[in-house]
């Protein structure tokens, strides 16, 4: 069994600390092998990010699979670059506050998420990463979601007064990924 | 065994500095750069010395200084860098002084593109600098062989009195995978190893002992001796070549290649497997010494076609293939270039193409 | 009585001469070096990082470690080696093409991270090796088979003054410009080479000594003719004299 995913939007959204948490949880809290591969361009900042975690049972071959099991989306451009390589029956997951482009697919399951707006209501816009891994997690349960908020905890690290804001930033989205 | 999760470059660096490497003198290049960030918070916390060189061709002969005084030396870049480097490989080549390098290759030629490429391999297995020398040159698949040949390398390195390459590319360098780290040698290691090489290092000998680190000269005799001796040591090699075979005994068709592009053959395989075609794979651990051997265990009764897959265009590691296989089956190649990485789809469909 | 007055320094293997021109004075040169470490006591520690060049040729006779170098890159591979073991003494010996043209980058850094070496520097505005070609240090006007009419400035430019380009940097601790062409000078260039050396020695960082001397091969004149050559054209475009001492603003 082995799941491929995609996670794109602007730089400064978080993109990659969305592929490196899943990857550090599967490291540290499974047995399941993990590739993370981020990609990268020229500038330093802004432009598009958009980095692949694929998370496997036996090896890991290509880190870089033609089709995704799963889109995590966070602008629109990320959206149209990326639609395609989505598996037929396979999950987009998009922040739909600012990714309002029509999706041209109706063979994909569609998971929307008001990222944005829910970060803005939590105050502070950075959270918007996790709440989408907490809608990501919620919905897949690619692994268990203790193991998905230890690692987050574990991050997080010194910094503990951003636990109880990243805390609820998870469950919030964990919530709408259940539903 | 404990697992970390880690970044490829990031990998390679420590577990050079846990094989003993005290050295690191490099210049930026992307997709490279993580090594000498790495190596400059690093190497300090273990008493060694980093230095962010003026250029290539200044890091590469400080390497070679380095390692004449006996120490564990390490550059790394990547293609273009790394043929800025190859004055200071043959000079290490010829004057017998042990180093570890890493290249992280990227497209060419030229400044070529950032991305990941394996357009370095002719230079890599066959001329990285002037004068026809050899060296064993490792080709990582994954995050854990990266480490494991970054590790063993130096020991190489050290047994042979040559340079060793990591043949490495942008994808290995730049993705993260769990690893399981070797051993860090002590302290005492490390100066054992130093020591051991005090006889011929330029180390400081009695007036009458020097040691003479000796890259050529004028005593044609002697030097073509040195030649000599190096090609025996480099056929030796032959023996040690290593290689990953899977389901070849039954092959219908055989995927064959190094590093990334193997590795993404191996899916590939295991998926014309699912839909019931035989298909093998043959991957080349040590691209020199080439693995020839692996090839004679293909079962040509059976096996139409070989497909060669790499990041190249045009393509390179076919040249060795060919020799290989020496006319037993006919062989196609799949290739991409310029940073573009290899399909898995499109290399299914090229290894079907060769079973019509 | 008698009374021993002059040994042969023991740096330099018994039985063993050089290879150099008459009238060359690299000659000169590494016989002081081989002087100042058997009386720094230092030659069983030391090793030579030698450039490519006529200055490589002594590599045959003396007798402590030594490390030939690519074209250029004697300073970063004595750096390589000062890093691996900064207790021995390492010193980068270097022509004019060598540090000055292809080995430039090498040469420059070298001098600005401060390393603890010793550079010999040897000025004699020619290739030697390759048979007179011009060097970043020929004299305008003067003739050198990649030059036939003389080296002309609008086409080649001026000579470089290394240790005036060196003496704009913050970290070099010790240079210095001297010559062999009188006996004077050669007491001089041995002190010159001594202070370097200590420098060293004392941690002190970075120390060049710059010396100015003549190829009568390539010059196309007599041994004797040279030295005159030497005091009326070389020294007037590259005037002898210390140029940076830290130890002086240290009193």
């Amino acid at each position: 069994m082995e799941t491929n995913i995609c996670i794109a939007g602007f730089g400064g959204q978080g993109v990659m600390t969305i592929g490196k948490f899943l990857a550090q949880a599967v490291t540290e809290s499974t047995d399941l092998n993990t590739v993370f591969f981020p990609t990268y361009g020229a500038e330093q900042r802004g432009g598009t990010a958009n980095c692949f975690v694929v998370i496997s049972d036996g090896e890991v071959g290509t880190p870089r699979a033609d089709l995704m099991d799963d889109l995590i989306i966070l602008n629109n451009p990320s959206l149209n670059k990326f639609i395609n390589s989505l598996k037929p029956g396979g999950n987009l997951f998009i922040n739909e506050t600012i990714v309002t482009d029509e999706i041209k697919r109706d063979d994909i399951n569609i998971i929307r998420v008001p990222g944005t707006e829910i970060a803005l209501e939590l105050g502070n816009t950075k959270v918007l990463n996790v709440i989408m891994l907490g809608a990501y997690i919620g919905y897949t349960e690619v692994f268990p979601v203790d193991v998905m908020w230890k690692t987050i905890e574990a991050k997080l690290g010194k910094k503990v007064e951003l636990l109880p804001l990243n805390k609820a930033a998870f469950e919030k989205g964990l919530e709408y990924g259940r539903k | 065994m404990e697992r970390v999760l880690m970044k490829g470059c990031e990998a390679i660096s420590e577990a050079a500095v846990r094989a003993g490497c005290r050295f690191f003198a490099g210049y930026p290049i992307t997709p490279q750069n993580e090594i000498p960030e790495y190596m400059s918070r690093r190497l300090p916390e273990v008493g060694g010395n980093f230095i962010q060189s003026e250029s290539e061709v200044a890091a590469i002969n400080m390497v070679y200084g380095n390692g004449a005084a006996g120490v564990r030396s390490m550059t790394s870049s990547s293609s273009c860098g790394i043929a800025l480097k190859s004055e200071g490989v043959s000079y290490c080549a010829m004057a017998r002084i042990p180093m570890v390098y890493v290249n992280v290759s990227r497209g060419g030629p030229g400044v070529g593109t950032i991305q990941p490429a394996q357009q370095d391999y002719l230079q890599a297995t066959k001329a990285s600098g002037n004068g026809g020398f050899r060296m064993r040159v490792f080709a990582p698949a994954t995050v854990q062989e990266a480490v494991d040949m970054t590790y063993k390398a130096f020991d190489y390195a050290d047994k042979d009195r040559n340079p060793v390459l990591v043949l490495a590319d942008g994808v290995i360098g730049s993705i993260l995978e769990p690893v399981v780290l070797p051993e860090q040698k002590s302290d005492e290691e490390v100066a054992a190893i130093k020591d051991a090489k005090r006889e011929w290092a330029a180390v400081g000998h009695p007036l009458g002992q020097r040691a003479w680190i000796n890259p050529g000269g004028w005593d044609n005799v002697h030097y073509e001796q040195c030649n000599k001796d190096a090609d025996e040591m480099y056929k030796a090699w032959q023996a040690e070549a290593e290689y990953e075979l899977y389901m070849v005994e039954d092959a219908e068709v055989v995927i064959t290649g190094y590093g990334i592009s193997a590795r993404i053959a191996k899916s590939a395989v295991n998926a014309l497997r699912e839909e019931g075609i035989k298909a093998g794979l043959v991957r080349a651990k040590t691209v020199f010494p080439f693995p020839y051997a692996a090839y004679d265990e293909i079962n040509y009764d059976v096996c139409k076609g070989i497909l060669d897959v790499e990041m190249s265009i045009p393509a390179q590691f076919v040249e060795d293939v060919k020799v290989a296989v020496d006319g037993r089956c006919p062989i196609a190649t799949y290739g991409r270039s310029a940073g573009i990485m290899l399909s898995k789809a499109e290399m299914i469909e090229a290894a079907k193409a060769m079973l019509k | 009585m008698e009374e021993l007055i002059y040994t042969k320094t023991k740096t330099i293997q018994p039985g063993k001469s050089s290879g150099f021109c008459p009238g060359c004075m690299h000659d000169t040169v590494i016989k002081l070096i081989g002087e100042v470490l058997e009386e720094l006591n230092i030659a069983d520690k030391t090793i030579s990082c030698t450039g490519v060049g006529c200055c490589g040729l002594f590599m045959e006779y003396i007798d402590y470690d030594y490390i030939q170098c690519a074209h250029g890159r004697a300073s970063a591979v004595a750096t390589g080696v000062k890093r691996g073991d900064p207790d021995k003494i390492v010193y980068a010996y270097q022509g004019d093409g060598d540090f000055a043209s292809i080995g430039f980058a090498e040469s420059v850094h070298a001098a600005n991270r401060g390393e603890n070496i010793t550079v010999i520097f040897i000025n004699n505005g020619i290739y030697g090796m390759t048979g007179g070609q011009m060097a970043p240090t020929t004299l305008v006007g003067m003739k050198a088979t990649t030059a036939p009419k003389g080296r002309d400035p609008e086409q080649h430019g001026y000579p470089m003054h290394i240790c005036e380009l060196l003496n704009t940097l913050t970290a070099p601790y010790y240079l210095e410009r001297v010559s062999c062409n009188t006996p004077a000078n050669v007491i001089k260039t041995k002190k010159a080479i001594k202070k370097a050396f200590q420098n060293q020695i004392d941690g002190k960082g970075y120390s060049l000594v710059e010396i100015v001397t003549s190829c009568p091969t390539n010059w196309g004149l007599s041994a004797l003719d040279s030295l005159d050559f030497l005091e009326q054209k070389m020294l007037p475009e590259f005037p002898l004299g210390v140029y940076r001492d830290k130890s002086q603003e240290e009193k």
